[in-house]
């Protein structure tokens, strides 16, 4: 599969989309970037548009005003994409399901590919997914 | 120069809709005109959830309001569940309190200070800054259990104690910081191309941050001597030697002074902090039992500022109001000021310097005033910024900030 | 400061409550509010900290949080408005920093701010439908 040859040979071009966060998972996402975690040396690098992207990094609960971006976002990526949500609001809404702001998880409307709960999952669980998904995508 | 060769537009157009933006700037040229801002794309009701929470599972919502000023939403939802109650917390846990809370203030500011690097083009800055940052959520990990979210307050006093087998790993922490935070200083405040680059820029006045009612850093860079810790008495702050750190320009230079002078002073409260607990057991839970009915205010100063909790009780366990109102409610309004008029290359880091939540700094774009056709993304405005700063540093022929730090930085180790 | 603050407020005072040395609530009219808050601000110099708008089922309130930090204490304004039609002036005239509070107060529990120079949604989307008030104790999900 394409993507699983982009992981080996080039960089993946990582999108990350933010919904409605507190940010402690982008900030640990950043964190993976850093020397520490190092997740460059699995050739992930963040792009700024979602035209250049493989993979798309989903944090935070989508609220109604953020639902709609990240839909318009996911139709403008070029197919196929793989789609990561991050962080248990991005997996299932976490504290603020009850919200009047709050529709339903983002999986339901996009197609997740992997899910990683936590808040916030720590940058080695990030690791531990990007290697299950590249097992995976491999087949 | 003319006023429309500088700006070239880059970037997809939409022709359908405009991509939403928290940060709209209206540019002439490359002047800033006029700023829309839009909230609303992190409103998550979070006030009425509340009022279906136990106020023990509140302070839990709360910490989620906001991942860098986790414990500081804790830190007055408690204290404002304590006021309505009149409930006395024992000094053990005060203690402890204003631990976490100085030992967040550090990382918080030292992630601001890696992305204002990251905005302005320093990324190794960035990456430097955010290694030494990795060491305090390591003790948070290992006094909480988590690097973030570190549920440690709970009305009444706090959840966890702190051992005294875990105090030498704090204080090795904190050496460790010491001279690492005393060359960013000096690589900083010091250096020509930082002066050049944010001397003058986004300059907000004392009567500005009086009528927005600005907070934090933000208002003290420009002179407005007010921090919540040292005015309103609360946890340990009382009970250590610490100082406010102010400034009087208010441009974003003053604002970074202002933070790395707070780390130093967050750093001394910790020692002391520390210090007391080592030698003085004691209870950290009052154990309140029912909050009666009545009304409390609780306020405590976050990394950006004043965060204040009101809370009503009716006697039950849970609130029948709680407001929250986090410090960068009205800070981010300043920049209703502080951007008009200024270059769109300088738009980014004046937008960061309140230091508002990453994210939100990231969503911004330009548009040209005449037409509101998209001509900037975040990305190109974050470019901007960094060439600006290579402009400085040739105009200068210095080296900058950067590598005087690195060659620093390896001497240490 | 407190007994020259209660000497200015004068006969807008409909009760004041002292919680303790540090919390101070006072209701006033709400007919009073702009003379009222010239006072906290301009000639107390007090801070605005934030407002709260409550439901409580009988009336709807609205909360202004004053801090005198030269004081340690907090002076919080309340008035009480008909729930049917909650309406009030807006202060954004004099403290600029109550502009988006306003707006937030008005779309989540629906009270009216006379002459506020911006009155739009703020948190919500601008099609959220009217008549809605997420903080109101009616407000139900369902509809």
């Amino acid at each position: 599969m394409g993507l699983a040859v982009n992981l080996l040979t080039k960089s993946l071009n990582v999108f990350h989309c933010a919904g409605s966060v507190c940010n402690n998972c982008d900030i640990e996402i950043l964190d993976a970037l850093t020397p520490r975690y190092d997740l460059e040396r699995f050739g992930i690098v963040l792009v700024g548009s979602i035209r250049h992207a493989d993979l798309i990094l989903l944090t935070g609960v989508f609220n109604k005003k953020s639902a709609v971006r990240v839909r318009r976002i996911y139709e403008q990526a070029p197919k196929p994409v793989v789609v990561v949500a991050i962080g248990a609001c991005a997996c299932s809404g976490n504290y603020f399901r009850e919200s009047y702001n709050w529709d339903e998880p983002v999986g339901r409307y996009i197609p997740v590919d992997a899910y990683l709960p936590g808040c916030p999952p720590k940058p080695e669980a990030m690791i531990s997914a990007i290697i299950k998904l590249t097992r995976k995508l491999k087949g | 120069m003319s006023k429309k060769t500088t700006i070239v537009p880059i970037g997809p157009y939409h022709p359908l809709q405009e991509e939403p933006e928290f940060f709209k700037l209206h540019v002439e040229g490359e002047r800033v005109v006029h700023i829309d801002i839009e909230l609303g794309y992190n409103h998550r009701g979070i006030e009425k959830i509340s009022e279906a929470k136990t106020f023990e599972q509140a302070v839990l919502l709360v910490e989620r309001i906001c991942g860098i000023c986790s414990t500081s939403h804790p830190f007055a939802c408690v204290q404002a569940v304590e006021d309505a109650g009149d409930v006395e917390v024992p000094v053990r846990a005060l203690y402890i309190r204003s631990l976490i809370g100085e030992l967040e203030r550090i990382h918080s500011h030292l992630l601001w200070l890696g992305l204002a690097g990251h905005f302005i083009g320093f990324n190794t800055v960035w990456m430097w800054v955010w290694r030494y940052r990795e060491s305090v959520l390591d003790v948070f990990e290992l006094i909480s259990g988590n690097r973030n979210h570190y549920a440690m307050f709970k009305p009444g006093g706090v959840r966890r104690d702190i051992r005294n087998e875990d105090i030498p790993a704090i204080r090795r922490m904190l050496k460790g910081l010491d001279g690492p935070i005393k060359l960013f200083r000096d690589a900083i405040v010091q250096d020509p191309v930082i002066h050049a680059r944010l001397k003058g820029v986004g300059t907000l006045t004392r009567q500005q941050i009086i009528d927005y009612a600005a907070v934090g850093p933000t208002a003290r860079a420009s002179g407005v001597d007010i921090d919540v810790r040292r005015d309103h008495p609360h946890a340990a702050y009382d009970k250590v030697e610490w100082k406010v750190i102010t400034a009087q320009n208010g441009d974003v230079f003053d604002k970074a002074v202002v933070r790395i002078g707070e780390l130093f002073e967050s750093m001394k409260i910790v020692e002391q902090c520390i210090d007391w607990l080592e030698k003085s057991p004691g209870s950290i839970d009052a154990n309140p039992g029912q909050i009666k009915a009545g009304e409390g205010i609780g306020h405590y100063e976050a990394p950006r500022g004043e965060v204040i909790h009101y809370i009503r009780s009716d006697g039950g366990n849970r609130a029948v109001r709680h407001k929250i109102r986090a410090p960068s409610y009205v800070n981010i309004a300043t920049n209703r000021e502080s951007v008009i008029g200024q270059s769109v290359s300088d738009a980014t880091i004046i937008l960061a310097a309140v230091d508002p939540c990453y994210c939100c700094t990231e969503r911004m774009a330009a548009v040209d005033a005449a037409n509101g056709r998209r001509v900037l993304s975040g990305d190109d405005l974050i470019r901007l910024s960094r060439e600006k700063t290579e402009e400085i540093r040739r105009e200068l022929g210095l080296p900058g900030p950067e590598l005087a730090l690195e060659k620093a930085l390896r001497r240490l180790g | 400061m407190l007994s020259e603050l209660k000497t200015r407020l004068g006969g807008t005072v409909i009760a004041w409550r002292e919680k303790s040395q540090k919390r101070h609530y006072v209701e006033v009219s709400p007919v009073d509010i702009v003379a009222v808050t010239g006072i906290m601000f301009k000639d107390m110099g007090a801070r605005f900290q934030i407002a709260t708008g409550a439901d409580t089922r009988d009336a709807i309130e609205v909360l202004y949080h004053w801090a005198f930090d030269t004081y340690g204490c907090v002076v919080t304004i309340v008035v009480r408005l008909d729930r049917a039609n909650p309406e009030l002036d807006s202060i954004s005239g004099l403290c600029k920093g109550a502009e988006w509070i306003e707006r937030e107060m008005w779309e989540l529990l629906g009270i009216k701010f006379r002459n506020h120079p911006d009155m739009r949604h703020l948190l919500l989307s601008d099609d959220w439908p009217e008549g809605k008030f997420p903080l109101r104790k009616d407000y139900s999900r369902a509809n």
